[in-house]
C-alpha cells in the first residue's frame, strides 16, 4: 500500500510518500502561482527518488492522496483534504508520541495546537492575516540586516545582549532594526532580538491555548535554532524539534491517507 | 486678541498651528526628523514666520501627538485622541465619530457635542491602514503617493487583496502585478482591504453621525470613498485634514489660557 500526503504551503509545497506506514520518500519545492501543479510536481519529485531505488510508482497508482495546507482545496486529484491543524497534530504525534502542544511556524502562518492525552485536537489558535511571528517576518528582517535567512539561527547564538524589538508588526520592527543598525549594535544582538520578538508573539498564542507538555516546534522556521532557543527561554521548557520539521504537515496528511486505506 | 498654538508631533509629520482668537492664523507641516525636539522647534518657527509673529507673542502652547512630551516650549501636553475630537468638532460641530488615519496608527473616536471623548479604539501595533502602509504600496507599484486615491477611482474591476497586513498585501500586490493586473484595479483592492480593517475599528467604538476622517490618509479619495461605503455615511473632511490634531491642541491652549486669566 503506497500513499501520499501533500502540504501546499504559501511558500513551499511538501510531499511525503508512505509505504506500509513507513516514510520512503519526501520532497520540498517552491509553490509558485499554481497550487495544483506544484502539488503534482512535488509528488512526482518524491516518486522519482523512489524509482531511482527501484520502486516504480506513478501518481495515478498511489492508493490514496491527502492534501493539506493553504492551497489544499486546489489539489483536485487528491482523494481527500484535511486541515493543517489536524495534519500537524497527527504528524507531530507520530514522531513524538508524548506531545501535547504543537507550535507550527511556517512562511506566512503560525499556529499553536493543544492536544489531549490521546492526541485529539482540543484547542488551537492561528495568526490572522498578519506576518508577525511567521517566516515572512524573519525573511523581511534578514534582508534588512543583510544576512541569509538560514544563517540567522547560528549567528544569534553569539549574541551577548539581545536588542529589544518592541513592535510586533513587521513594518515597525523593520524601522527598529534599521535604527539599531545605524547605532552600530552588533548584528548578532539584533538577530537575537528579532528571535525574541517571534518568541514573544508565539508565547502569547501559547498562553491563549494553554500549554501542556511535551511541546514540539514544527514548520520551516523550526530549523532556526535561535527561534527554538528563544522560545524555550520564554516558555521555560525544552522543545522537541523533529528532523525535517517542515515536512510534519505532509507526514500527517500521509498518515491520514494510510489510515483511510485501512493499513494503519 | 489672544494668540495660542498647538503643536502635533506625529510619527511621520509634525504640525504647528497658530490660533488668533478663534481663527486659524497660520500653520505648518513638515516631516518629523530623527530629533523630535528639533522638529518641534522647526515646525513652530515656520508657522510663526508665516504668521509674522515671534514665539514670545504666543501666550500658551499645547503639544500633542506621539512626540508631545519633547516639545520644550509647550505649556502642557494632551493626547492626540482628545485633540482630534476637539479639532474635528470645532470644524464640524455635528461630528460625533472620527476616524483618524495617521502615519503609523489609526484611531476611531466617538465624542459628544463639546468634543469630549466618549470612547476610542486604536491600532498602533500594526501598520495596516496607516500612512506607512500606503507609502510601501506606492513604492511597490512605482506610483506617486498622492496619486493613489485618484487612480483607484478609475478602477473597473477591483482586485482581491485578502490581507491588510503590509507584508502580505505587498506580496499579493507583486503577484497581481506579475499577472499583469491593472494598477488601478490593484489600488481599489488595497483600499477595500484597508476600509474593511478600519470599519472594524469604528464598529468597536460604535458609529454615530456625523462622521469625519482626519489625518493624512483623508487626502486619499479612494480610501475615503471605500470607508464611506462601509460606514454608510458621507465623511466630512477638513480642507487640510493633517492639522486637525494641532488645531484641537490650539483650542485646548485657548481654554487653558482663559482658565489662567480667570
Amino acid at each position: 500500500m503506497i500513499v501520499a500526503g501533500v502540504d501546499i504551503g504559501s511558500l513551499t509545497v511538501k510531499a511525503v510518500i508512505l509505504r506500509d506506514n513507513e516514510v520512503v520518500a519526501t520532497s520540498t519545492l517552491i509553490t509558485g502561482d499554481d497550487a495544483a501543479t506544484a502539488a503534482k510536481t512535488a509528488i512526482n519529485e518524491a516518486l522519482k527518488s523512489l524509482a531511482e531505488r527501484g520502486m516504480s510508482v506513478t501518481l495515478d497508482s498511489l492508493d490514496y492522496i491527502v492534501a493539506t495546507g493553504v492551497g489544499r482545496k486546489e489539489v483536485t486529484f487528491a482523494h481527500e483534504e484535511k486541515t493543517d491543524v489536524r495534519c500537524d497534530a497527527v504528524g507531530a504525534r507520530h514522531i513524538f508520541p508524548s506531545v501535547r502542544t504543537v507550535v507550527d511556524i511556517g512562511a506566512e502562518s503560525c499556529k499553536v495546537i493543544r492536544l489531549s492525552k490521546k492526541g485529539r485536537v482540543e484547542d488551537f489558535t492561528a495568526n490572522d492575516k498578519c506576518a508577525s511571528g511567521t517566516g515572512m517576518f524573519l525573511d523581511v528582517l534578514a534582508k534588512v540586516i543583510g544576512v541569509g535567512v538560514e544563517k540567522l539561527g547560528e549567528l544569534s547564538l553569539k549574541a551577548k545582549k539581545p536588542a529589544k524589538i518592541s513592535s510586533m508588526c513587521t513594518v515597525f520592527a523593520e524601522s527598529e532594526v534599521i535604527s539599531y543598525i545605524h547605532r552600530k549594535v552588533p548584528i548578532e544582538n539584533i538577530i537575537a532580538g528579532v528571535h525574541e520578538s517571534i518568541a514573544n508573539r508565539i508565547f502569547g498564542m501559547m498562553n491563549r491555548v494553554g500549554v501542556e507538555k511535551d511541546i514540539a516546534l514544527v514548520g520551516g522556521v523550526a530549523r532556526n535554532v535561535g527561534v527554538v532557543k528563544a522560545l524555550e527561554a520564554k516558555v521555560g521548557e525544552s522543545i522537541l524539534v523533529p528532523e525535517g520539521p517542515q515536512l510534519i504537515g505532509a507526514l500527517g496528511a500521509a498518515l491520514i491517507a494510510a489510515e483511510a486505506c485501512g493499513t494503519a | 486678541m489672544v494668540l495660542v498654538a498647538g503643536v502635533d508631533i506625529g510619527s511621520l509629520t509634525a504640525k504647528a498651528l497658530i490660533l488668533e482668537d478663534s481663527k486659524i492664523r497660520a500653520y505648518a507641516i513638515i516631516p518629523t526628523g530623527v530629533d523630535s525636539e528639533e522638529t518641534s522647534k522647526k515646525v513652530m518657527n515656520i508657522a510663526l514666520e508665516k504668521a509674522e509673529l515671534r514665539l514670545e507673542d504666543i501666550e500658551y502652547v499645547v503639544s500633542t501627538g506621539y512626540g508631545r512630551v519633547v516639545v520644550p516650549f509647550a505649556n502642557k501636553n494632551i493626547t492626540e485622541i482628545s485633540c482630534h475630537a476637539k479639532g474635528a468638532v470645532f470644524l464640524f460641530p455635528s461630528v460625533r465619530t472620527i476616524l483618524d488615519m495617521g502615519g503609523q496608527d489609526c484611531k476611531a473616536i466617538r465624542c459628544d457635542a463639546s468634543g469630549k471623548v466618549l470612547n476610542f479604539a486604536m491600532n498602533d501595533k500594526c501598520a495596516a491602514g496607516t500612512g506607512r502602509f500606503f507609502e510601501i504600496m506606492a513604492e511597490t507599484m512605482e506610483l506617486p503617493l498622492e496619486e493613489l486615491g485618484r487612480l483607484s477611482l478609475e478602477a473597473t474591476d477591483a482586485a482581491k487583496i485578502s490581507s491588510a497586513c503590509v507584508v502580505f498585501a505587498k506580496s499579493e500586490v507583486l503577484t497581481l502585478l506579475r499577472r499583469g493586473v491593472d494598477k488601478k484595479n490593484i489600488l481599489a483592492g488595497i483600499n477595500e482591504a484597508v476600509a474593511l480593517r478600519v470599519f472594524a475599528l469604528l464598529n468597536r467604538v460604535g458609529i454615530e453621525k456625523d462622521f469625519a476622517i482626519t489625518g493624512g490618509i483623508a487626502k486619499n479619495i479612494g480610501v475615503v470613498r471605500k470607508v464611506e461605503e462601509k460606514v454608510g455615511l458621507r465623511a466630512l473632511i477638513a480642507e487640510e485634514p493633517q492639522i486637525v490634531g494641532a488645531l484641537g491642541a490650539a483650542l485646548f491652549a485657548k481654554e487653558a489660557l482663559e482658565q489662567v486669566k480667570k
